[in-house]
């Protein structure tokens, strides 16, 4: 199979782009930059059940839901370190992704993805109820946990190099996906299931796998977003508006591809910027994103990236 | 004992009420075969139009009903040819991305303009009371209309053409074309009367609860576990969803914390999606 030279230019960006902060010695820098970077790879990680795969799901943020949680009780209550509890806590999103896929997988279309909503509003209800994970009101660090990192100044810089590293190991896992064996048959599913089981393709199998892959990832940014904001609560950590979120840049940057979902990331993460800032739009930035969510849906199903591939046959090498 | 009777009480008047909420989205899934993902927006329409009619016009929200199943009615067939008309047959992704957008333009333009500020509708009918047990007339009123726009559905769905030329697209599009049916024209209007009773049940719902620009998606929620539980395409499988949904909430809230109850229900949306996927209770 011919590779293209896509990584050539996207990794060197997203290193340019994390390193910006430190070069300008700037805070506010590194606050956009680590929103950006987990944007990136909530939407990276979306894109391989979503856009490889078809399946819509749209309670996606279950994962990261679960991923912060399991991380933040770990450290709160047994004081684990930032990178093991991270790790538990994407392990965890992706075997409840396993054993939720075993059943959800089987339905198709619009149906899962109402399965998924369920599921992240049942999760949600159960979350809010259990005491011991700190019921409505969630759960606040001390302040002592940070010691162990050298003090909060220090501990935030430290979650922003270990999101670099996550982003880059995310985009680096979608891209030998879609250029493997296994994402040939993801796609297959994609564009037809019945006869991707007819062709030999482990359709079972191939979901639940890439389901579970597609939900490690938001586990590892939950656990590192909410180790930086240093408290979390149920609404903010299974927020159905952040699902739609991670679907809008999917489908921005063009759903499928491997350079689409980190810029559509990229763009969305500025737009918001931009119109928070500005005091007329403030309010109306939901409007807004929807008003473009409806253009790219009617007129550019493949959103940016999708449309360049389009236009510029010469281009597809460097985007895929 | 008294409380029992209570709760079953209101968990039947609260189950109507629900089930004319879903009934909307019963209808467009149904038919057209699209998870309307605007519903809750258009419930909140329905709230804030009911709202300004009351307070500009004077109008009481059980007589406003009337003109807002007009509104609804000409809002819903419009956002058909915007929307959905374009990527009908695409993937449903398609559908479900481009009613969810509708869906952010409404709330995003209503927290604009209304701000998120709880508001109610005071109409001051007073309760009737029976044995110690006191329920407020808005309440039984708006499970009367509820049975009503029932009944008024059916009658269309199954005794008018129009109806009929509903439901034969829904059965089978291509077939109903060569029967003479316009089948554009039939599936705009299938989604506008579902906008239409979306924007009622708002209406009515506003008499009888505060609400802001964001309650309509409680609403939806329910809307999806009720859909499933009742069925598709029939308006009393969405008015017997409604009545188990609603009495669920009251009797089980007697011995579990409430609390408990959102997992509950959405629990079993997960489960009778995996048993079966096309709704508890089907005809055909």
């Amino acid at each position: 199979m011919k590779r293209g030279y896509t990584l050539i230019w996207l990794i060197p960006l997203i290193l340019a782009i994390s390193l910006l902060p430190v070069i300008a010695h700037s805070v506010i820098y590194r606050e956009t930059i680590f929103l950006i970077l987990m944007y990136i790879t909530l939407a990276v990680s979306l894109n391989i059940i979503l856009g490889y795969t078809g399946y819509v799901s749209f309670g996606h943020i279950v994962f990261y839901g679960i991923g912060g949680y399991t991380s933040f009780y770990l450290m709160y209550r047994f004081g684990v370190h930032l990178i093991l509890a991270m790790i538990m806590g994407g392990i965890l999103s992706a075997i409840i992704a396993l054993i939720v896929g075993e059943a959800v997988l089987r339905l198709r279309g619009a149906i899962f993805a109402i399965a998924t909503i369920g599921i992240n509003e049942a999760i949600k209800s159960l979350v809010t109820n259990l005491q011991f994970l700190g019921g409505a009101t969630g759960m606040f660090f001390n302040f002592k946990i940070y010691k162990t990192y050298g003090g909060a100044a220090k501990a935030i810089w430290f979650a922003y190099w270990i999101m670099v590293v996550v982003t880059i190991i995310c985009l680096l896992t979608s891209y030998f996906i879609k250029n493997s064996k296994f994402g040939y048959g993801l796609f297959s599913i994609r564009e037809d299931e019945d006869a991707a089981v007819v062709l030999g393709v482990n359709t079972k199998r191939f979901k639940s796998i890439a389901f579970a892959i597609s939900a490690f990832f938001p586990g590892l940014v939950g656990a590192i977003f909410f180790f930086k904001a240093g408290n979390i609560e149920p609404d903010d950590a299974f927020h159905l508006v952040k699902s739609i979120e991670m679907i809008f840049m999917v489908m921005l940057g063009g759903f499928g591809t491997v350079s689409g979902p980190p810029i559509g990331a990229l763009l969305y993460e500025r737009l918001k910027g931009i119109l928070l800032i500005n005091p007329l739009f403030k309010n109306l930035h939901m409007a807004i994103t929807g008003f473009i969510l409806l253009i790219i849906i009617l007129f550019a199903p493949g959103g940016i990236v999708g449309w360049f591939r389009n236009r510029f046959k010469k281009l597809r090498s460097l985007l895929e | 004992m008294e409380a029992w009777i209570g709760a079953i009480l209101s968990g039947i008047l609260l189950g109507l009420v629900y089930g004319l909420a879903a009934m909307g989205l019963n209808l467009i899934w149904g038919v057209i075969n699209v998870i309307n993902l605007s519903h809750g927006a258009f419930i909140a329409l329905g709230m804030f139009s009911a709202y300004f009619l009351f307070h500009f016009a004077g109008l009481n929200p059980f007589i406003a009903v009337a003109l807002v199943l007009i509104i609804g009615l000409i809002i819903g067939m419009g956002a058909y040819f915007v929307a959905l008309h374009r990527v009908l047959d695409a993937p449903e992704l398609s559908t479900l991305l481009s009613t969810y957008s509708l869906s952010l333009i409404i709330i995003g333009l209503g927290t604009f303009i209304f701000t998120t500020n709880p508001r109610a509708i005071d109409i001051g009918l007073g309760s009737i009371g029976v044995a110690g047990i006191y329920i407020p007339i808005s309440k039984i009123l708006t499970g009367l209309f509820s049975v009503l726009f029932t009944v008024i559905l059916y009658l269309f769905l199954y005794k008018t053409w129009t109806g009929k030329a509903i439901r034969a697209v829904s059965m089978n599009k291509s077939a109903a074309e060569f029967m003479g049916v316009n089948s554009i024209f039939i599936l705009s209007l299938s989604f506008g009367i579902g906008i239409a009773l979306a924007m009622i049940a708002g209406c009515l719902i506003a008499a009888i609860f505060p609400f802001t620009i964001l309650s309509g998606s409680v609403y939806e929620l329910k809307s999806f576990v009720i859909c499933v539980l009742g069925g598709l395409g029939s308006p009393l499988g969405a008015l017997i969803g409604g009545l188990i949904l609603g009495l669920l909430e009251n009797v089980f809230a007697l011995k579990i914390p409430v609390g408990y109850i959102p997992f509950i229900e959405f629990m079993i949306l997960v489960i009778i999606l995996l048993v079966k996927p096309t709704g508890l209770i089907t005809k055909r």
